[in-house]
């Protein structure tokens, strides 16, 4: 016997340990593996307030047309985005476009998370009043219509190993989206677009801050994915819930 | 058997405790956002979303480009949260105790003008408070699960934004290298008691790379650039003839191009709604 054998001897013991098991699938020694909101290696539930320290310019305020610095369009985009008409999008019923999936993250305000059940985490948002469900069971064999949020999987990342605290991050993936807006002055993303999401929360200060990291890929109107990251820090309680309509203006 | 039986636990041990990930390799900058402030750089007032006190704004006010060509004054845009603000990707290794294979120290490699940073993650003190403040500061790191916290201090004072933003030299850095496939996320969080009211938080992402980056230096060495130095080029109180810059291109607020704390949150948003006007179409860095 030498040391050759000992990975096949450590991968049986890492799976029969119960801490390796919770830290690795979520599950429990012997039993039916927990569900997602049992098996959360952190909290997101809660309230949520974005902290605008990046691109505040294209945030805060709504930028002029064809203010497109730092998105990789392709000249398709460019032309939809030189294109944009705020009145029209409202006057169709399109003043939702920059609430999308895509672009939802940005917006200044706050979030409020919720399990719905054991395998659906709700994220609602009170600019734009858009909801999105994180999906961790199995997707469905047929999608709804697109919509301006889609449908998104959802799955825990586990970090660690054996001693540790249980920790980790969320994954999402949203697809069967509606055309948006990456940015509130028209810039689009399509049908077609992928938006993968990573949720971690750090402490800074004593507090709790969430991590956002987007990226969008979509073929149709970017030439690479579209990469950011956005803050938010956790509040005491609702205070704050101030729910706006989409506006396709400001 | 003894002999057999302590090495393959002493293989076997990082596999069983280790909550970390590899950071080593070469990782390309994105900087879709921020895009004009880590390119070419903001507006000469823009302190949008900055969370300053009087103090650090008055300081932010009196800047004048033109201190970049004093020779003592040339560094101050290359602090340790340089790594953030500018556009370059990050070269990152590590170094190991050559008796346990443990990492005593991450390295993230030097680019042009910022110095090589050294996270060390021996558990070691940081320095007196008196210590002298190299450039680069003085760092420590450890795990959270699989993010890398690390905590600078002795920092030079410096700028928290490229248009003369100031922190001081009693500012502290947290950095938070997140992790997740290919993509890393790293959050820099600054707290400031001379020029600050809360931290300041900004993020940052790069893409593992296949192809290496080369990290280069020296870092920033200063040299004559025409300034003479017996004149610190500012503006007088009052006298920044920017202030209204963005506000003729963008017809953004003069009290929100002035920061503070409250210009970071979305209630900000409503104070300013009747103040603000779209211009028609984008001129200028678009």
């Amino acid at each position: 016997m030498n040391c050759r054998v000992m990975p096949a001897l450590v991968l049986a013991w890492l799976l029969v340990s119960p801490a390796a098991g919770e830290a690795q699938r979520g599950g429990r020694q012997g039993g039916p593996p927990l569900v997602a909101r049992a098996a959360a290696p952190i909290d997101l539930t809660g309230t949520w307030v974005s902290v605008v320290t990046e691109d505040w310019r294209y945030r805060m305020v709504t930028p002029a047309r064809s203010d497109y610095r730092g998105i990789p369009l392709n000249a398709a985009a460019e032309a939809v985005a030189d294109a944009w008409d705020p009145e029209a999008d409202t006057a169709a019923g399109l003043a939702c476009r920059s609430y999308g999936a895509g672009m939802i993250m940005r917006v200044p305000g706050r979030l409020r998370v919720a399990w719905v059940d054991d395998d659906t985490l709700r994220v609602e948002t009170d600019a734009g009043m858009q909801m999105r469900l994180f999906e961790f069971g199995a997707p469905p064999a047929e999608l709804a219509e697109p919509s301006w949020q889609g449908y998104s999987e959802a799955a825990w990342r586990f970090a660690g190993g054996r001693g540790t605290p249980r920790v980790g991050s969320l994954d999402v993936i949203t697809t069967n989206l509606r055309l948006g807006y990456l940015r509130k002055n028209g810039v689009p993303y399509s049908e077609g677009a992928t938006v993968t999401e990573h949720f971690s929360i750090v402490q800074v200060a004593g507090a709790d801050v969430l991590v956002v990291a987007t990226m969008v890929d979509d073929p149709m109107f970017l030439t690479e994915p579209y990469i950011v990251s956005t803050q938010f820090r956790r509040e005491a309680d609702d205070a704050g819930w101030d729910p706006t309509p989409c506006s396709a203006t400001w | 058997m003894t002999r057999w039986l302590t090495g393959c636990l002493l293989v076997l041990i990082p596999l069983a405790t280790e909550a970390q990930i590899d950071l080593s390799g070469s990782w390309g900058g994105s900087n879709h956002e921020d895009a004009l402030e880590r390119g070419p750089g903001p507006y000469a007032v823009d302190m949008t979303g900055l969370p300053l006190n009087e103090a650090g704004r008055a300081r932010a006010l009196s800047h004048s480009a033109s201190q970049l060509g004093l020779i003592e004054r040339q560094c101050g845009m290359y602090p340790p949260h340089y790594i953030a603000l500018g556009p370059f990707g990050l070269k990152i290794w590590n170094e190991t105790d050559p008796i346990t294979g443990e990492t005593v120290a991450w390295k993230i490699g030097a680019w042009e003008d910022r110095a090589e940073t050294t996270i060390w993650m021996d558990g070691r003190a940081h320095p007196s408070p008196n210590a002298p403040h190299p450039r680069g500061g003085f760092t420590t790191g450890a795990w959270q699960g699989d993010t890398l916290v690390a905590y600078t201090t002795h920092m030079r004072a410096g700028i928290i934004r490229r248009n003369g933003a100031p922190n001081s030299d009693q500012a502290t850095m947290t950095s938070y290298f997140i992790v997740n496939g290919d993509l890393m996320t790293m959050l820099v969080v600054i707290e400031d008691p001379v020029y600050l009211t809360e931290p300041f938080m900004i993020s940052k992402n790069f893409v593992r790379r296949v192809q290496p980056l080369r990290p280069i230096g020296p870092p920033c060495v200063p040299g004559y650039e025409g300034q003479s130095g017996d004149r610190i080029p500012h503006y007088l109180p009052g006298a920044n003839p920017w202030i209204d810059e963005l506000t003729g291109l963008y017809g953004i607020p003069r009290q929100a191009i002035l920061g503070g704390a409250e210009t970071m949150y979305p209630d900000f948003r409503r104070g300013i709604r009747g103040e603000f006007v779209r211009p028609e179409q984008c001129v200028r860095n678009c």
